[in-house]
């Protein structure tokens, strides 16, 4: 199966846990998870935000299950790394 | 350890602390005065027998306790939810399995408690010397005199806890309060004229 090398997603999440706790959040679900977070639209209640992880290999289902567990939402998936290197292997 | 961590998270996302703080201080002070009237309404009357004084103070710290606990968390139960359904109308999405869902459950429970609790510990300090009076152990000032005492250090040792949040003189702030404690005395004396 391939690997997941880099995801772009595009988050709507509330303003509570802040940026640095939402992306400490996602960080920690891999040693060598590497975690990039913009604030691109600040509203009342919510921050729109463009979050770019990287990793060897990350785990797309785990990821969506914390962003939506501190209370984020992912709109859309705005860029994809895979590498076959795992199928290559194979 | 996990489970503490998590409330912490809990706590803060919600901005918690401030009004867990506040309530203490509040129903805290309520404690306190009650049973500071209790007291000096005891100690005017003359021969009131310590196994009443204590079973009245220990009924108003009861009742203290009960109205602190479900007074929180009737009302932070109500002010949580409408908070977490407005997000969710903000977010577009149910957030049922978000810690701000978590958060609307537990949260209120953690300030009931704090609410609740915060009166009964002061109030239990405050009637310990007429406990141990009750029980026969010599104290150096009369029995009510002695809780009466109590009442006035714990009220100026809040205020000083106030002083040292708001960042102003602990002293004038524990003077405050002393100051607070010693009109509700004054007045209830002036009744007994």
């Amino acid at each position: 199966m391939p690997l997941v090398k880099r995801i772009v997603l595009d988050v709507l999440k509330p303003h509570q846990p802040n940026a640095l706790e939402f992306a400490h959040g996602i960080a920690q679900l891999g040693a060598d998870y590497r975690v990039q977070l913009n604030v691109v639209e600040v509203d009342e209640k919510t921050e729109s935000t463009v979050i770019a992880i990287e990793g060897h290999a990350l785990d797309m289902q785990q990821i969506e299950e914390a962003i939506n567990a501190m209370g984020g939402s992912v709109h859309s998936i705005d860029e994809v790394e895979v590498s076959g290197e795992a199928a290559a292997a194979d | 350890m996990q489970a503490f961590g998590q409330l912490r998270f809990l706590l803060r996302i919600t901005r918690t602390t401030g009004i867990a703080r506040r309530y203490f201080v509040t129903n805290g002070f309520d404690g306190a005065l009650t049973m500071l009237g209790l007291l000096m309404g005891f100690r005017i009357s003359g021969s009131i027998p310590l196994e009443v004084a204590l079973s009245a103070c220990l009924g108003a710290t009861i009742a203290l306790t009960m109205s602190g606990l479900s007074s929180a968390y009737i009302s932070e139960t109500a002010e949580r939810k409408k908070e977490l359904r407005e997000l969710e109308e903000a977010m577009l999405d149910e957030l049922d399995d978000s810690a701000h869902a978590q958060a609307a459950k537990l949260v209120p429970i953690v300030i009931a408690l704090v609410n609740g609790l915060a009166p009964f510990s002061l109030s239990i300090l405050i009637i310990l010397p007429i406990w141990l009076a009750y029980c026969g152990l010599p104290l150096p000032l009369p029995a009510f005199d002695a809780a009466i005492a109590l009442a006035f250090t714990l009220i100026f040792l809040m205020g000083i806890f106030l002083g040292r949040i708001s960042g102003s003189s602990w002293l004038l702030s524990g003077l405050r309060t002393v100051a607070i404690a010693a009109i509700t005395s004054l007045l209830i004396l002036l009744l007994r004229l």
